[in-house]
């Protein structure tokens, strides 16, 4: 278990009580009161902690390493999951994840960016920043989704589109626009889920969508709070101060009517119980997907593009 | 459309009749030089049990193995324009033709018939290399043409199986224009939102690759089968440099955002088989099945409740 630096005191706890665990014999009765007493200890904290965790806090939640990434949601949610590759033009990129498969027993197109588990795997998606071919690769499967009449869920989780000089060469900017372009132009449902971090334009670029759902500690912001500290308060130390200013959390972006609905978390967030945030998002995800199964293509699309039309007119009181 | 009339009341091809093969027979496995049993290759699809190379096959050994049950029918293609040019070099076209025709008891490199997969209907147009370096043609426009318009009258998807070393010179131009004329048969089965995918097998190249078989909602590829447009040894001979191992094999072209997915032989049936049912057999909102979500033990109900 990793935990994170506001964490300490649960970390401490929490060792305690595995030590106790371990220990043998002598007066079991007794241990097992201990035990227990110190776990609501644990479960208070937690739930005063993660009750009222700062943007700056959520940030770190959202990027925890054993957060339930798009791999987790497919692997438990998605069956007959049969992957497709490439953008047909330049590479695959294995930043963005896609392909056809069921969700209770619907065919459906999944697309969602990955970042990887350990060092091999993080290298190999590139921790889950994709170049254009991933955005290229993304509208191709939008596309093939919209002429089958298969729903399309996408699963956000990048720290941003992967900025590199072979990425600007071969047209970053016009990958990602196309991307949005697409997601604004299907006609059929596009469900988008923002699990952990939803970083600027390479989160938007799958992210335009009928219904937007955001995990209750992820975040989708226009910048890393790293990267608005360093230049708007020239400083990266002020990260903090800028994750709040960009009021980057679902429970703000609801307000701002940016995100539909929010996800409720397991106590603790997702990643102490990755199975409990999957199925909480997948009854989300089936609700969603059943209101938008009534609506018409064109409807679907036109509704799509007047939400977007209107980004911008609810500010925060 | 007279072949159509054909459909309906289809004369039913005898299948290519198994040429007489002696049990003895051995085959060499180009890539790994064993020896193998001709009847243990058959049982092997053709892939070596040595080093897993997936060698070429015959047409009838591909439609046996792609069809639910083995179970399908040939279409009769029609009759078109033979040898146009009258061409000749050292050998007459028509001669080379009949060549073929003997030694593959076909009348040209394609072959086309119709049945399930998966249990989804499909028309499936495969190419024969053995007949011509499996060249296209008039002939083999043809038979993509009526593959695509018997997936469209049939509301079926369509599979094409290309083997081919590209156009075939002996027709000139108009083996150039079956490069159109194929994208327009498919473009049509595209149009219908029909499902279109291709099984790219060793070689793939030319003006195939350069036309249809590039054009397909989902690519998928044999192994270590050779797709690319020129052929390696004219790009050697252009840039004066040797090749990288693996160039234009099906991994270089996955890798290189090309084909969806590179599938072992064993795996083609059962790939082509789900990929169909979720193109095809879509299912709606909130339909529950039994095989939906595969919730860890942790989540299973309690006994009793
Ligand atoms: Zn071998």
């Amino acid at each position: 278990m990793n935990f994170l630096d506001f964490e300490k005191p649960i970390a401490e706890l929490e060792g305690k009580i595995e030590e106790l665990r371990h220990l043998s014999d002598s007066d079991e009765i007794n241990i097992a009161e201990e035990i227990n007493r110190l776990q609501v200890k644990v479960d208070r904290l937690l739930r005063a902690s993660y009750g009222k965790l700062t943007p700056w806090q959520k940030t770190q939640v959202a990027r925890h390493p054993d957060r339930p990434h798009a791999s987790d949601y497919i692997e438990r949610l998605v069956s007959d999951f049969t992957p497709l590759a490439g953008d047909r033009c330049f590479a695959e990129d294995k930043a963005i994840l896609g392909g056809l498969g069921r969700f209770r027993g619907q065919s459906v197109m999944v697309i969602g960016h990955e970042k990887g588990r350990d060092t091999e795997s993080r290298v190999r998606h590139n921790f889950g920043m994709a170049r254009p071919e991933g955005y290229r690769k993304a509208r191709r499967l939008m596309e093939m989704a919209d002429h089958f009449s298969i729903p399309v869920i996408t699963f956000v989780d990048t720290a941003g589109a992967y900025p590199g000089v072979d990425a600007e060469a071969r047209g970053q900017a016009e990958a990602i626009a196309r991307s949005i372009e697409t997601c604004l132009d299907i006609r059929v449902p596009l469900l988008s889920v923002i699990i952990g971090e939803g970083g600027s334009g390479g989160a938007i670029a799958l992210a335009a969508g009928n219904t937007i759902l955001m995990l209750e500690h992820s975040i989708y912001s226009v910048i890393s709070p790293e990267g608005c500290a360093s230049i708007l308060w020239r400083s990266g130390d002020a990260a903090k101060d800028a994750a709040e200013a960009l009021h980057l959390t679902a429970q703000d972006l609801q307000r701002l009517a940016v995100i539909d609905d929010i996800v409720p978390e397991p106590l603790g967030g997702a990643h102490r119980n990755p199975e409990l945030a999957i199925t909480s998002v997948a009854e989300h995800m089936d609700r969603a997907l059943k209101s938008l199964a009534l609506v018409e293509g064109g409807v679907l699309r036109a509704r799509r593009r007047d939400k977007f039309l209107e980004m911008g007119k609810i500010g925060l009181p | 459309m007279n072949w159509l009339t054909n459909f309906v009341r289809p004369k039913i091809q005898s299948l290519v009749r198994p040429r007489e093969v002696p049990d003895n027979l051995w085959d060499k496995c180009p890539q790994c030089g064993h020896m193998i049993f001709h009847r243990d290759l058959a049982k092997t699809l053709w892939v070596c049990a040595h080093c897993d190379h997936h060698m070429r096959m015959s047409v009838k050994a591909r439609l046996d193995m792609l069809f639910d049950g083995a179970a399908y029918q040939r279409i009769e293609l029609p009759k078109g324009l033979v040898d146009p040019l009258k061409f000749r070099d050292s050998k007459r076209y028509t001669d080379r033709l009949k060549d073929s025709q003997a030694k593959t008891n076909e009348q040209d490199a394609v072959v086309v018939a119709h049945g399930r997969v998966g249990g989804v209907p499909v028309v499936v147009a495969a190419f024969n290399f053995a007949f011509m370096g499996g060249s296209m043609g008039i002939a083999v426009g043809d038979g993509i043409v009526a593959a695509a318009e018997l997936a469209v009258l049939q509301d079926a998807a369509l599979i094409v199986v290309p083997a081919s070393g590209g156009a075939r010179m002996q027709e000139g131009i108009l083996s150039l224009m079956q490069m159109a004329r194929t994208t327009v048969a498919v473009a049509k089965v595209r149009e219908k939102g029909l499902p279109f995918i291709v099984l790219l097998t060793d070689p793939t190249t030319g003006g195939v690759s350069a036309s249809f078989a590039m054009l397909g909602d989902i690519h998928i590829a044999e192994p270590g089968a050779v797709i690319g447009f020129a052929g390696a040894r004219v790009i050697e001979t252009t840039i004066r440099e040797k090749l990288p191992p693996g160039f234009q094999r099906a991994e270089y072209l996955l890798e290189n955002g090309m084909v969806d997915m590179v599938v072992h032989r064993h795996k083609l049936a059962e790939t082509l088989g789900r990929t169909l049912g979720l193109l095809r057999h879509r299912g709606a909102a909130g339909q529950l099945l039994p095989i939906a979500v595969d919730l860890p033990d942790s989540f299973e109900a309690e006994p009793g409740v």
